[in-house]
């Protein structure tokens, strides 16, 4: 901070500790308004992020709700316990991180494959229609999201059944087949957000130096040489860090389209770790315990992604800081 | 660039271009056609629907799954709240968004770093669920229209995107000079920053107006009466909990044709439902597209 200052001002070199206090604080008056204007979004952040932080310590307690957070009695390790031994434990990691990471195995490719395949084609109607169409369903509500699945599984009438059975897959009830669950929601997921997310590599290919396919051409490099060669390289550096931030997420899989999709048949894979939160603490009303759960896997999720972040930097100098 | 020396391409090359327009096609066809499966059949009759036989055309066309949403006046609350939520949520995002992200794009600001920490901290840790809806319960909150419109007044990733572009497009010497010249910064902001900033006050608009129409979540823990849902959650009872009352259907006389009608009906509402926020994007795409890529600057 005081580096900064020296280079602005000149005048305030003096080495008083004093006299910058006092060119910061006249600063400060001087640009009052500032302070007015961020005053409002900061409370909003202090009372909607901050609070909660400070409300985190309700896992440690047994939040009573006539006693209020203060007035519930500490309970330490109590629910972090509870949680781990109980029976479901284990299957809740195991389907949470089972979709994570089969998602992340199919999802993290697929846009960087559109995005290759697109750069290849001359700009014309066919890639803007490629790109307008497949950019589409990222802007579907999660509710419609999950009905257009329901409906075009749905058996003898939905499309997507129908097809399956002219391949000879028999005709079933796809959504209530617990071994299915994982491979409905992350191929859906794929039709989902695979356009939308080749956008940020169709922009990093943009923006290869035009010397370098020049050079490929002279060397008599094919198209996949080139491809290989010139393209891939040059996205590895946006797709680390976007695998930085997903591998970080990977406790965090979303609440809303899993709990759309569950129904009482396919629980048994469907239930993960955000839904069993839900369920036990706002409609079972546990709080203490549910709250625990919620900071187990925040606590996950951070270390995750400092590992990530870490590794990331010692193996290829690309990395979140 | 190297695809205009389309001529000496080789065979190897050539063929390699058809399985690339393959693959596109395939992406196409893939994307469109279960949508296209979707408004097909919810202009088909309920028979032809169950027995299987839509595939890409209506077959018997009909318009009844549309009059009975129409007939809905649960779908109709629905819609205009979520109308509301959409409309007042945004305003609030995008002024709150611009109040923070300014200031703190200001190299001349004191203390900003200790902001910009304040704002990066809540993206590495989160209270979770549960205090989250304890916090907006002590503020009495919940079954009111605010709790709609108060919890998510700010993202936190738009705020980033914003301060990158105030940062690369307001020159530090442009705020001196009008700091020099007795203008204020309130002013400031007023008569340049936001006339300058243009393009991504209409991404940051669309972004936030895209998640508040889309959003259920909120609804699910904070609201309880029916006359608050917004449309999504109408849409989650219609869709997928099944649970029509006899008011949705328009003649619930007979049982066969209520079933029919509601399974048209849900079809019917997908393309309601989703047909305003498909049938613009297209003219707004770009401005989607730039959105990413400020975004990305950052990364």
């Amino acid at each position: 901070m005081s580096k900064l200052h020296h280079e602005m001002h000149p005048v305030s070199l003096l080495p008083m500790q004093a006299a910058r206090r006092k060119e910061a604080l006249r600063k400060m008056l001087r640009h009052w308004q500032l302070y007015l204007v961020i005053l409002l979004p900061i409370s909003y952040l202090i009372i909607f992020k901050y609070v909660p932080m400070a409300g985190i310590m309700i896992a440690f307690k047994d939040y009573n709700v006539v006693k209020g957070i203060w007035g519930s009695s500490w309970v330490g390790l109590k629910y972090f316990h509870q949680f781990f031994e109980s029976p479901n434990f284990w299957l809740y990691m195991k389907n949470t991180l089972g979709i994570s990471l089969y998602g992340l195995l199919v999802g993290f490719p697929a846009p960087i494959i559109l995005a290759l395949a697109l750069n290849e084609v001359r700009n014309g109607l066919f890639k803007k229609s490629v790109q307008l169409v497949s950019y589409a369903p990222y802007f579907i509500s999660t509710v419609i999201m999950v009905s257009i699945i329901v409906v075009n599984l749905t058996p003898n009438v939905g499309m997507v059944s129908k097809l399956f059975q002219m391949l000879g897959v028999e005709n079933t009830n796809f959504m209530g087949i617990p071994s299915l669950f994982k491979s409905i929601y992350v191929w859906s997921d794929v039709w989902q957000h695979t356009g939308y997310g080749a956008i940020i590599y169709i922009a990093a290919l943009a923006g290869v130096n035009p010397e370098l396919y020049e050079a490929a051409k002279v060397d008599g490099a094919s198209r996949i040489q080139k491809i290989i060669n010139v393209d891939i390289p040059s996205l590895i550096p946006v797709s680390v860090i976007l695998l930085i931030l997903n591998l970080g997420n990977l406790m965090k899989l979303g609440f809303e389209k899993i709990y759309l999709m569950q129904n009482p048949l396919n629980l048994a894979t469907s239930e993960v770790i955000s839904t069993y939160v839900y369920k036990v603490g706002l409609l079972g009303s546990s709080f203490s315990f549910s709250a625990a759960i919620g900071v187990f896997n925040s606590v996950i999720n951070l270390v995750l992604l400092v590992v990530v972040n870490f590794i990331a930097r010692k193996l290829s100098n690309n990395s979140l800081w | 660039m190297a695809r205009t020396v389309s001529i000496r391409e080789s065979g190897g090359d050539r063929l390699f271009m058809v399985l690339v327009y393959a693959f596109l096609t395939f992406v196409l066809l893939v994307v469109l056609l279960p949508l296209l499966y979707i408004v097909s059949s919810s202009f088909s009759s309920p028979q032809a629907v169950v027995s299987g036989k839509v595939w890409l055309f209506p077959v018997q066309f009909t318009l009844d799954g549309y009059k009975a949403v129409f007939n809905n006046p649960q779908i109709g609350s629905g819609f205009l709240n979520s109308l509301f939520y959409t409309v007042v949520g945004t305003l609030i995002n995008v002024v709150l968004t611009v109040m923070l992200a300014y200031p703190l794009a200001r190299k001349t600001f004191h203390g900003r770093n200790i902001f910009m920490v304040l704002l990066v901290i809540t993206m590495m840790f989160e209270g979770g669920l549960i205090p989250y809806y304890l916090v907006v319960k002590e503020l009495n909150l919940l079954d009111t229209r605010w709790a709609m419109i108060l919890p998510g007044a700010l993202a936190v990733f738009q705020v980033i995107i914003a301060r990158t572009f105030f940062q690369s497009t307001i020159p530090d010497e442009l705020s001196e000079a009008a700091d020099l010249d007795g203008c204020s910064d309130i002013r400031f902001i007023f008569s340049i920053v936001l006339p300058l900033s243009k393009p991504i006050l209409a991404v940051m608009t669309l972004m936030y107006a895209v998640g508040h129409w889309n959003a259920y979540f909120d609804a699910l823990i904070f609201l309880r009466s029916p006359d608050l849902f917004p449309l999504q959650i109408v849409l989650r009872n219609v869709l997928i909990l099944n649970t029509i009352d006899a008011s949705m259907v328009a003649n619930a006389n007979q049982m066969l044709a209520q079933q029919g009608l509601k399974d048209l009906l849900k079809y019917s509402l997908i393309v309601i439902a989703s047909g305003p926020v498909l049938i613009i994007y297209p003219f707004v795409q770009k401005y989607f597209v730039k959105g990413v890529m400020i975004g990305s600057l950052k990364g």
